[in-house]
């Protein structure tokens, strides 16, 4: 068992190699009993002792605890800064109301997705950036370059990052002393000094991200998981919980050779910025658009219980090469397997029968509206 | 008397009259996480040391499991094909894979035994 031995052997790898960043938190997660991995140069719990299955399912029916403080939060300031944030992303900044968040892009000159991100208004001339790990550096620079010239400076802030995830979620951290009753769906605000909470999540439950200070977060932490509804998450159910709710992994799902069109999230780009924006991508996306994308995102149902992984290609029915799976696995909600990725653009109407090429085996899929389970956002 | 080995892969192997019943450790199941998928093997089905005789698919992951020896395969166990989790809850028991019949069961003294196999684990 090849795999069994690596994973092993990673494991020891993470602990001992000091280019795998550690959590803040990390003794909190050791003393868990959590079981760590490598993702994107950082050591993060995998999962802890109740088992990915038990965790996914907690999350759903009350309140996880996840440590995404691999995750990093930049803060856009001065009076270019939307200006900058206008010109970097597919968003109007000036246009945000204070306490509004948006998904939203670095997008390439091809209109490739360089990185999802979230951008949040905190006041008149001040932006709250949360990007992926793993284009962090790469964001930072792209950010710092194309602020020169312009009066608005982009801080990386030393935060530790917490997201509790679930139905419970508001009640618990009401109980925790966090009011969070005006906040809706995609709000963020400054609850505290050096604190930034927003009402969003990447599980499809209602829940909030809390960049906090790392004292700060010791003492929230203890606080939280004194109450029965809360357990610590780690990140192979966030994986299951984000597939099952449709949310694109940034490197798998979306990548620089895929648009917003592909991906299927022209949603989140103003109707007016797609018609005459001009952020960087711009020009590449509105061709894409009129020519209408060749592949586009697509939720896919594997037939019987066997997973369909990220790599497996595709097919349809008289044989020929349909697309590609991107992420894929067991939904624990659903209790069956679940996947998506890219098909033909003429393949990607819901219930289009495929086939998915598994160790030299043809697993029948189905393609399939995402998400898979519904969204229980709070929009007020 | 049966006599149980187990190997680097962390693989049991339980030999009873040229017969061996095959499954993974607790501490292999451990490290996978719940299973939520067993690819089986057909009874009949030839198959060589070193072969993927079954792949495990946890919820994050799928892992191949290796024939330990040469031989043919006489039972895979069909109950893990509506309860894969059988593999999480025992190991050992349960939850065992296949069954093979060996063609040289002395391709098996280099194995370890309980003991050893413990140690590697540490």
């Amino acid at each position: 068992m090849a795999a069994i031995a690596a994973a092993c052997v990673r494991s020891g790898e993470v602990m001992t190699d000091g280019s795998t960043r550690t959590l803040p938190l990390d003794d909190l997660h050791r003393s868990a009993g959590a079981r760590f991995g490598a993702f994107a140069g950082w050591s993060m719990p995998l999962t802890y002792p109740a088992g990915v299955m038990k965790e996914h399912l907690h999350t759903r029916e009350q309140a996880g605890l996840f440590d995404i403080s691999h995750m990093k939060l930049f803060e856009v300031s001065g009076p270019d800064a939307a200006a900058l944030l206008s010109k970097a992303c597919p968003l109007d900044a000036n246009g945000l109301e204070v306490s509004q968040s948006k998904l939203t892009f670095f997008l390439n000159d091809q209109a490739g997705i360089l990185d999802d991100l979230i951008v949040t208004r905190l006041g008149a001339d001040r932006f709250m950036v949360v990007a992926n790990a793993g284009n962090a550096a790469a964001d930072e620079a792209h950010l710092r370059n194309l602020a020169k010239g312009l009066d608005c400076k982009v801080d990386l802030l030393d935060r530790v990052f917490l997201a509790i995830q679930g139905p419970e979620a508001w009640a618990v951290l009401s109980r925790a002393g966090i009011e969070t009753g005006s906040l809706t769906f995609m709000h963020g605000i400054e609850p505290r000094q050096n604190w930034f909470m927003s009402r969003s999540g990447y599980t499809g439950e209602d829940g909030f991200e809390i960049g906090l200070p790392e004292a700060d977060a010791r003492a929230l932490v203890e606080k939280l998981l004194a109450d029965e509804r809360v357990m610590w998450i780690g990140l192979a159910a966030r994986d299951s919980l984000r597939l099952e709710a449709g949310l694109c992994l940034h490197g798998q799902d979306i990548t620089p050779e895929t648009d917003p069109a592909s991906a299927a999230l022209m949603w989140a780009i103003p109707k007016d910025l797609r018609a005459a924006g001009a952020f960087i991508g711009a020009e590449a996306l509105r061709e894409i658009a009129a020519r209408g994308p060749a592949e586009k995102r697509v939720g896919l149902k594997p037939e019987g219980r066997q997973p369909v992984r990220a790599g497996a290609q595709l097919f349809d029915e008289n044989g020929n090469p349909a697309g590609r799976v991107t992420s894929g696995g067991f939904g624990p909600s659903v209790g069956h397997p679940v996947a998506m990725g890219y098909v033909s653009s003429g393949l990607a109407k819901p219930g289009t029968k495929l086939f998915a090429d598994v160790r030299g085996t043809k697993i029948a899929v189905d393609t399939h509206p995402l998400p898979f389970t519904q969204h229980r956002y709070r929009k007020g | 008397m049966a006599t149980t080995y187990y190997t680097e892969d962390h693989e049991w192997i339980r030999v009873e009259g040229g017969v061996a019943t095959v499954g993974i450790t607790d501490y292999a199941q451990e490290q996978l996480g719940d299973l939520v998928f067993v690819e089986l093997p057909e009874a009949g089905r030839k198959v060589a040391k070193g072969d993927v005789a079954v792949v495990v698919e946890s919820v994050k992951a799928a892992s191949d499991v290796y024939a330990p020896a040469d031989g043919e395969i006489v039972e895979a166990n069909t109950a893990l094909s509506s309860d894969p989790a059988l593999v999480n809850s025992s190991p050992a028991g349960d939850g065992w894979l296949w069954k093979m019949k060996l063609s040289d069961d002395s391709q098996l003294t280099g194995l370890m035994n309980e003991a050893g196999y413990k140690a590697m684990i540490g």
